[in-house]
C-alpha cells in the first residue's frame, strides 16, 4: 500500500509487536518482520499481517531458518496473521 | 547447454493456403497442403506473402541451466524431425501410400517408447503435451472407475496439471481430492498415502516418480504395492524422470514429457496397462484419447530422443550428479542465508533448487540472465498467477528468492563453476538494493 512498515507496540506489553505488511508483495512482509525482530528483545512475540499469498509459507520458513518459533498462523479475512516467538537469549 | 555466438536463426513462415473457405471444393485436399506435388516443406510452394523473421542472439556465451520440461533439442532428434518432415508429412489417418507411411512412422515412435518404458505398443498413446497426457490420465481413469468410487488420492507436490485434473474429476464424480502431506524434502508420507488409497471409494491414486522442482524421488514401489493390494490404479508422472533415471515397472498409468528428455516440445506420453479401466472424456474422434492426434515428425523426433537419452543415461547421470552435489555444497557454503532444498541423495541427477532470504526470485533470474545464465524459479513473482510454487509451500521451505536448476546433458563443469562464482554477488547485490543487509 504505502510501502512503509507499520509497526505498533501494544501499551500493555512492551514485547508484543504487530507488523502490518498488508498490501506488500513477497518478500517484503518477511523483511518487515525481520526488521522488527532485529529491534526486539530475544523471546519477544511478534505478529505480522500480510495479504501476499507467499507470507503464510515464508514467515514460518524464515522463523525456522532463524531459530525462532512459529506460534500460530491465522486467516484474517483477506490477510493472514502469523505470530512468531523470537529465539531465547541463549540461542539468539 | 548451448553456446550461441553470433548465430542467426532464420525462420521462414509456412504459407498456409486458405482456399475453399466459402465451402468445399473439388481440390480441397490439395489446397490444404496434402497434395502430391505441393509438399509442406517445399521452398517453391509459398508465394506472395513469404516473410522472413530473423532473431540475432547476443554474442555473450549463454549457459542454460534450465532444462526442465524444455531441454535443448538433441541433435539426433532434430535430424529425425527434419527427415520426418519429408517422409511423414501426410495425415496418418489417410489410406493412401503417403498416409500409410506417416502411420508407420507414428506407430514406430510408439513402439520405440513402449520398448523403453516396458509396455506394449498398443498401450502407448501420444499426447499433444505432457499437460494433456496428465489431464487425460486423471480424467479418463476417474471416469472409467466412477462406479467404484470418486476420490482421487495424491500428494500435495504433484504437478499442477495433476492437481487441477483431480479437482475437475472430483467435481464431476462428487468424490474428494485427498491430499497427502510431504516432508521437508518433498517426499510423500508413504504410510499416510497407503492408508488413504486403501479406503473405500478411491477411483485413482497419483504419485510422481520424482519431483521436477526439487528432485526428490518418491517411494513409488511401496505405494504401488499398496495400490495393487487395494486394487486402485496408480498414475505415475515420470515427466521429470524418464530419460534421466530408471523408472521401473511399478505403475499402472505412466505419463512423461518428450520436451524434458531432449525431444521437441509438444509431445506427451501416456501409457496405460491392460486392465486399467478408463473411459474417454473428450468428444468422439478417431484418436480416442487425444482428439486430432499429434504431429508425426514431432512424435518420431521424441522417440529418437528418448532412445538416445536412454542409451546415454548412465553417462549423463555420472556427469550431472556430481555437478549437482557441487552446486548444493557451494551454495550452502558461499551464499549466506540460503537454504538448499530437496533430498541431497535420493534425487534426480540433474535437478537442484535453493532459496535465498529477503530477495525476490525475479531479481535473481533477471540478474543471472543478464550475466548469461538461464535459470528457473518457483517464486511467486516469477509466475503469472502471483502464487508461489505449491511444491515449496507444501515442503515448508522459503518460496521467495528461489532459484531452480535442471542441468541439460553435456553441462560443463566450468560453466557450473562460473555460475557458482557469480551467484553470491548477484544475491548480495539484490539484498543491497533491497536494504536488507544485516537482517
Amino acid at each position: 500500500m504505502n510501502g512503509r512498515d507499520d509497526v505498533t507496540r501494544s501499551p500493555d506489553d512492551a514485547e508484543a509487536v504487530v507488523v502490518d505488511a498488508r498490501g506488500l508483495r513477497c518478500p517484503a512482509p518477511v523483511i518487515a518482520l525481520a526488521r522488527a525482530a532485529r529491534d526486539a528483545q530475544p523471546g519477544a512475540v511478534l505478529t505480522v499481517l500480510a495479504t501476499d499469498p507467499a507470507a503464510r509459507h515464508d514467515v514460518p520458513a524464515w522463523a525456522r531458518m532463524r531459530g525462532h518459533a512459529t506460534v500460530e498462523v491465522v486467516e484474517d479475512g483477506d490477510a493472514v496473521r502469523v505470530t512468531v516467538r523470537l529465539a531465547p537469549p541463549d540461542v539468539a | 547447454m548451448t553456446t550461441r555466438c553470433q548465430h542467426r536463426h532464420t525462420t521462414r513462415r509456412a504459407h498456409l493456403s486458405r482456399t475453399g473457405q466459402g465451402g468445399p471444393t473439388a481440390d480441397d485436399g490439395a489446397g490444404q497442403g496434402y497434395g502430391a506435388t505441393v509438399r509442406p516443406h517445399d521452398d517453391a510452394a509459398p508465394r506472395g506473402d513469404r516473410s522472413t523473421t530473423g532473431v540475432t542472439h547476443t554474442t555473450a556465451p549463454r549457459v542454460v541451466l534450465d532444462a526442465s520440461g524444455r531441454a535443448p533439442l538433441l541433435p539426433q532428434a532434430r535430424a529425425a524431425f527434419v527427415e520426418a518432415l519429408d517422409q511423414g508429412w501426410a495425415d496418418p489417418r489417410r489410406l493412401h501410400a503417403e498416409g500409410r507411411r506417416a502411420r508407420m512412422l507414428l506407430d514406430g515412435a510408439r513402439e520405440a517408447v513402449a520398448g523403453i518404458v516396458g509396455a506394449r505398443t498398443e498401450d502407448v498413446d501420444l499426447a499433444p503435451s505432457h499437460t494433456a497426457a496428465l489431464h487425460t490420465a486423471v480424467l479418463a481413469v476417474a471416469r472409467g472407475r466412477r462406479r467404484t468410487g470418486g476420490d482421487v488420492v495424491l500428494p500435495t507436490v504433484e504437478r499442477a496439471a495433476v492437481l487441477h485434473a483431480a479437482d475437475t474429476a472430483v467435481a464431476t464424480s462428487g468424490g474428494r481430492r485427498v491430499d497427502v502431506p510431504v516432508d521437508r524434502h518433498g517426499r510423500v508420507d508413504a504410510e499416510r498415502m497407503v492408508t488413504e488409497l486403501a479406503r473405500p471409494g478411491v477411483a485413482l491414486a497419483a504419485l510422481q516418480h520424482a519431483n521436477g522442482e526439487v528432485g526428490t524421488r518418491q517411494p513409488v514401489d511401496e505405494v504401488h504395492a499398496a495400490a495393487r493390494r487395494a486394487r486402485v490404479p496408480l498414475l505415475v508422472d515420470a515427466g521429470a524422470s524418464l530419460g534421466h533415471v530408471a523408472i521401473g515397472d511399478t505403475w499402472d498409468v505412466l505419463a512423461a514429457d518428450a520436451g524434458d528428455w531432449g525431444g521437441p516440445g509438444g509431445i506427451g506420453v501416456l501409457v496405460t496397462r491392460p486392465g486399467v479401466r478408463r473411459s474417454p472424456v473428450a468428444p468422439e474422434d478417431e484418436d480416442r484419447w487425444f482428439p486430432g492426434g499429434v504431429s508425426v515428425p514431432a512424435a518420431l523426433a521424441a522417440a529418437v530422443a528418448l532412445q538416445v537419452a536412454h542409451a546415454g543415461r548412465a553417462a549423463a547421470d555420472a556427469e550431472r550428479r556430481p555437478l549437482v552435489d557441487r552446486v548444493r555444497a557451494r551454495v550452502a557454503a558461499e551464499v549466506p542465508d540460503t537454504e538448499v532444498v530437496g533430498d541431497a541423495d535420493d534425487r534426480l541427477p540433474h535437478v537442484v533448487t535453493f532459496s535465498c532470504l529477503y530477495v525476490d526470485g525475479e531479481t535473481l533470474v533477471g540478474g543471472l540472465d543478464a550475466l548469461g545464465f538461464a535459470v528457473a524459479s518457483g517464486s511467486a513473482c516469477t509466475s503469472s498467477s502471483l502464487e508461489p510454487s505449491h511444491v515449496l509451500a507444501a515442503m515448508g521451505v522459503l518460496t521467495h528468492g528461489n532459484v531452480r536448476l535442471a542441468l541439460p546433458r553435456g553441462t560443463r563443469a566450468e560453466d557450473v563453476d562460473r555460475f557458482l562464482d557469480v551467484l553470491p554477488g548477484v544475491v548480495a547485490q539484490a539484498r543491497a538494493a533491497g536494504g536488507v543487509d544485516g537482517l
